[in-house]
């Protein structure tokens, strides 16, 4: 690169100015951007975990984790998540080898175990609401609902942007913007994973132990 | 998309990005497995320890959060890709502050409110039954 | 249990003819004079062909010097709203003794006080701060824009959009009766089961969500797009600050958003997370939203410490005494401010230990400020120091922020605080502090930049009397407050027994006038200004002998900031390529890579603040249709992969060339 050589005094060559700069390709700040928000968002399940924490054992009466929790169903959806996980992980490395089509084939396959997560998911909220655990039964039940649910809702926001994203990848192809959002994807879908981890853990397992 | 600046590339001098897009590591079908192993390895002895029985119940407790904490630090090595290198450094000092606060606010949350209840008159029936 | 109180239509919701307030004289007044003053101004607007100007220069444009003078001007704004609820308090304070009433019933005292906190802070001072970070700190570190300049677009219109929520309060429904931090129960639906407190929890989480998103844009931009050369440790303090102030955004928005979520869902759903029953715990909120809370009040004082650095340096000559040691007491505040957040409730009932503990936290954090404020006064020690308005706003805040903050560490003390919390002496403090550190700062900053946004600089007389009115009225409305606090009375009173308080709250309402003298000649000053501009107009880019980046630019900077990027070797760029005789290239300009404008941002606020005026007023049709609205807004958004074009190197030419002969001419 060449540089400015304007000087008062002789003799010292000290650039001011970068007189050859050339545009620099575009997103070079997306990924610590989307980083920083992931971990704002962590601090949103930080406080739903402390609200948790605090409220978790206020049953008013009624039932508690040992009545409500089924640990195989949590088992099966854990699997669910982590199998997307390393589907989704396939996706990625079929990117970096420039393959659209097997690509786009582990993204399907991460948005269907995506979507038995959430179904299995919702038929748990179901069949709970069903037997009067609803969210406004206690505030053991309001933290649960709104932590779990809050997850699962991450999950649904995911899976719109995941099918969103394929449908562009269908349309332009690998391109750098399409990569790089896929790599925006990855991080948030392992950072779910991540917060799924603490939520098997605290809630339901740690329910358990009560 | 705004404009970006070049840089002469000396140490400790920044510069708009790395070469591959923003300095985030790959990793490979072998690094993903593995994690997927552990992952489920971390997984399973917890359930197990907790649907079984093993061990009495405060110390299972202390066991599965360690086991969380393992298994997150393997999510975010081998899922995340995350290493002190990854945008220079940035994300892991992002990650480190979050933690710090996450903690600050997590006990702190807890030891207040704890005290808190400790001092106040109890507000239900199913309180009163929980008073000494 | 889900609110019941109001039948609930299926088109309008809960929105009848009886939510218009037309009963209440003062708030149609009002209305009416709004409606005018509103009408005038479209109607100007459209004489003058203005709309095509706006839309296309102003309300697409993703420019962050564009972005942060339309914050300022929102500030402004706001600021009218915000003191006029002040002036109305003051009015009613004065007046309701022996057996009077005062002019203000309760049901409308208690929105005024509520509205005047929610305003002033989020509202006026959080867009005051962010307008000045984005304006300047790209300009600081030799970048063209932030790092995601669409994002700072839409952040900007989702603080509006909040501020269009409190504002619609006014006139249609009612605000929150629960002062500015909504406590539970009171702010749950049992006890405030109108539209109130969700105006108050919709306008907070629209704009909390261009808050963090600023907050994330502004860190990115600091890390990555710095000018070569310019290590952290060659930043500009200002800079400094506000990295530091944008990593308080990212870790404690988070917590307000989440807080209210769980408020909304107790009012929405029934949960029980701060109800009074079946489990719920009133004193979470209290604790979650100080953990928010303390934070935020670092967030708005941050970047005008950054202000007074720079400040302080220019206009004593000298450059910053203790730079080294005024990083690590920011990056220290910044920490520490996470450990203190218990002070706002010792009274609580925490106990005895966890009291001490944030005692003394609250008390260590004050060391750090110290240090900043002896810094500022070594870099003044044999400097020549040039009286110019920013510097005497800097001096009237090292005295009025000094005297508020040992009135803090005076609440920091638990005994003390019990006698003291929630009382007129809590008031004058956090007053002192955000009027002397927060709004004097702002002035400052205001003097200081507006010849490099504008292109000319601000009237000094006028500045001067707005300058002697404001300090002199500060203290006169505030002082009262102290003694009146100190012998027990309490904060929110809307009428008093005791008559012997009257004469205080005279005097108090006598400073309020003062400062609205002072908030009238800042306007004049503007207007004056405006018409005075070429015999006020800088053409250097530089009026203040300037220190830092954004005063190699002309006034106001190019489009572009800078023709080529600077290239940095010392703090003070600046100051450093004058000294060592850089010069300024005046050829081989090249084209330059620009983002482009976008609608997305002004319309998914739109529809955001459809939604959630749909939520307050229970129009579920609506909410819906607008929430899938935003989603959709923002999927088509990101099919839009064209958002950049190059300014062509002959524009580039003939601005610099424009530059070049302003210079020469100055010369």
């Amino acid at each position: 690169m060449s540089a400015d050589t304007m000087t008062a005094n002789g003799g010292e060559q000290v650039a001011f100015y970068d007189l050859d700069e050339h545009d620099h390709p575009e997103g070079g700040s997306t990924l610590l951007g989307f980083w920083i928000y992931l971990m704002s968002d962590c601090l949103i399940f930080a406080m739903l975990f402390a609200t948790y924490g605090v409220l978790g054992h206020n049953y008013a009466g009624g039932p508690g984790p040992r009545q409500l929790f089924e640990l195989p169903l949590v088992a099966l959806n854990t699997a669910m998540l982590l199998f997307s996980s390393i589907t989704y992980g396939f996706a990625m490395l079929a990117m970096n080898q420039n393959k659209v089509t097997q690509t786009q084939i582990w993204l399907l396959v991460t948005a269907l175990f995506g979507i038995a997560f959430l179904t299995i998911e919702l038929t748990e909220f179901a069949a709970l609401i069903h037997e009067g655990a609803t969210p406004q039964r206690s505030a053991f039940l309001s933290a649960f609902f709104t932590l779990v649910g809050t997850h699962g809702l991450h999950v649904t926001f995911g899976l719109v942007w995941l099918f969103t994203l394929m449908v562009q990848i269908g349309t332009k192809g690998l391109i750098p913007a399409n990569r790089r959002r896929l790599m925006c994807l990855s991080l948030f879908w392992h950072f779910l994973d991540v917060i799924w981890i603490g939520v098997f853990t605290f809630v339901y397992l740690m329910g358990m132990l009560r | 998309m705004s404009a970006h600046q070049h840089a002469p590339h000396a140490a400790g001098e920044p510069h708009g990005h790395g070469d591959h897009e923003g300095g985030a590591a790959h990793g490979s079908y072998g690094s993903y497995l593995l994690g997927f192993g552990l992952s489920v390895v971390l997984t399973a002895i917890p359930f197990w320890l907790v649907m079984a029985h093993v061990l009495p119940n405060q110390v299972a407790g202390y066991v599965i959060m360690a086991f969380a904490a393992i298994q997150i630090v393997v999510h975010m090595i081998l899922f995340l890709h995350l290493d002190s290198k990854s945008e220079a450094g940035w994300n892991m000092m992002a990650l480190a502050f979050t933690v710090v606060v996450l903690v600050i606010t997590l006990s702190g949350s807890l030891w207040v409110m704890y005290n808190m209840n400790t001092n106040m008159m109890p507000m239900s029936v199913e309180d009163m039954r929980q008073m000494p | 249990m889900s609110p019941q109180f109001v039948p609930i239509s299926p088109i309008f919701g809960r929105f009848t003819i009886a939510s218009l307030p037309l009963q209440e004289p003062i708030v149609v007044g009002t209305f009416c004079m709004v409606a005018l003053g509103g009408l005038a101004l479209v109607a100007a607007l459209t004489w003058f062909k203005l709309w095509g100007y706006l839309w296309k220069e102003w309300f697409t444009s993703v420019d962050h010097k564009k972005i942060g003078v339309m914050y300022m001007v929102l500030g402004l704004v706001m600021f009218l709203r915000g003191f006029s609820d002040a002036i109305m308090m003051r009015a009613q304070q004065a007046i309701a003794f022996n057996g009077s009433e005062g002019y203000l019933n309760a049901h409308h005292y208690d929105q005024v006080f509520t509205a005047h906190g929610v305003i002033m802070i989020f509202f006026v001072a959080m867009p005051f701060v962010t307008g000045l970070m984005n304006f300047i700190v790209p300009l600081q570190i030799g970048a063209r824009d932030v790092s995601f300049p669409f994002l700072n677009n839409f952040s900007f219109w989702m603080t509006v959009g909040g501020a269009v929520i409190v504002m619609m309060s006014l006139f249609v429904g009612e605000f929150a009766r629960t002062g500015w931090l909504a406590y539970p129960p009171l702010s749950g639906v049992a006890y405030s089961p109108g539209v109130g407190v969700d105006y108050y929890i919709w306008a907070l989480q629209i704009a909390g969500v261009g808050t963090l998103l600023s907050g994330v844009n502004l860190i990115a931009t600091i890390v990555k797009m710095r000018a070569p050369g310019m290590t952290m440790m060659r930043m500009p303090i200002f800079t400094w600050t506000a990295l530091c102030t944008n990593i308080l955004i990212v870790a404690a928005f988070p917590v307000l958003t989440a807080v209210l979520v769980l408020l909304s869902l107790d009012r929405y759903v029934g949960t029980d997370f701060f109800t009074n029953t079946l489990g719920g715990n009133p004193m979470m909120y209290v604790n979650l939203i100080w953990i928010w809370g303390h934070p935020e009040v670092y967030i708005l004082i941050l970047p005008l410490f950054g202000v007074f650095s720079e400040v302080t340096s220019t206009f004593s000559g000298k450059r910053l005494f203790g730079y080294s040691s005024m990083v690590y007491a920011t990056v220290v505040i910044t920490i520490l401010s996470y450990v203190v957040w218990l002070h706002h409730f010792f009274t609580m009932g925490s106990g005895a230990s966890v009291n001490s503990f944030f005692g003394i936290t609250t008390m260590v954090i004050s060391i750090p400020t110290g240090a900043k404020l002896f810094n500022w006064l070594f870099t003044m020690y044999r400097g020549r120091i040039r009286f110019e308005l920013p510097m005497l706003w800097t001096i009237a805040f090292m005295v009025t922020f000094t005297i508020g903050g040992m009135t803090g560490v005076m609440l920091a003390v638990p005994p003390a605080d019990f006698v003291l919390h929630n009382s007129l002496f809590l008031i004058a403090h956090f007053h002192n502090v955000i009027i002397g550190g927060v709004v004097f700062g702002v002035f400052a900053a205001i003097n200081f930049w507006f010849p490099k946004a504008f292109g000319f600089r601000l009237d000094p007389f006028w500045g001067k009397i707005s300058f002697v009115c404001w300090v002199s009225g500060f203290w006169i409305a505030f002082t009262p407050l102290y003694v009146m606090g100190l012998m027990g009375v309490t904060r929110r009173l809307r009428t008093f027994d005791d008559p012997s308080l009257q004469i205080w709250f005279i005097i108090a309402a006598l400073g309020a006038v003062l400062i609205a003298f002072g908030i009238v000649a800042l306007l004049v000053q503007i207007a004056v200004s405006i018409l005075n501009r070429d015999k006020l107009r800088d053409t250097t880019g530089d009026p203040w002998h300037g220190r830092t980046l954004e005063w190699s630019t002309s006034s106001p900077p190019p489009e572009y900031n800078f023709a080529f990027t600077p290239i940095v070797h010392d703090t003070d760029a600046w100051w450093d390529m004058q000294e060592r005789g850089a010069v300024r290239p005046t050829s081989g300009f090249k084209a330059i890579h620009m983002p482009r404008g976008t609608w997305a941002g002004i319309v998914l606020a739109g529809l955001s603040v459809a939604f959630g005026v749909a939520m307050i007023w229970y129009v579920w049709w609506l909410a819906i249709l607008s929430f899938v609205g935003v989603i959709g807004v923002a999927i088509v958004h990101t099919f839009n992969y064209k958002r950049d074009y190059h300014i062509p190197a002959e524009e580039v030419t003939r601005v610099e060339s424009e530059r070049t002969r302003q210079l020469a001419a100055e010369a």
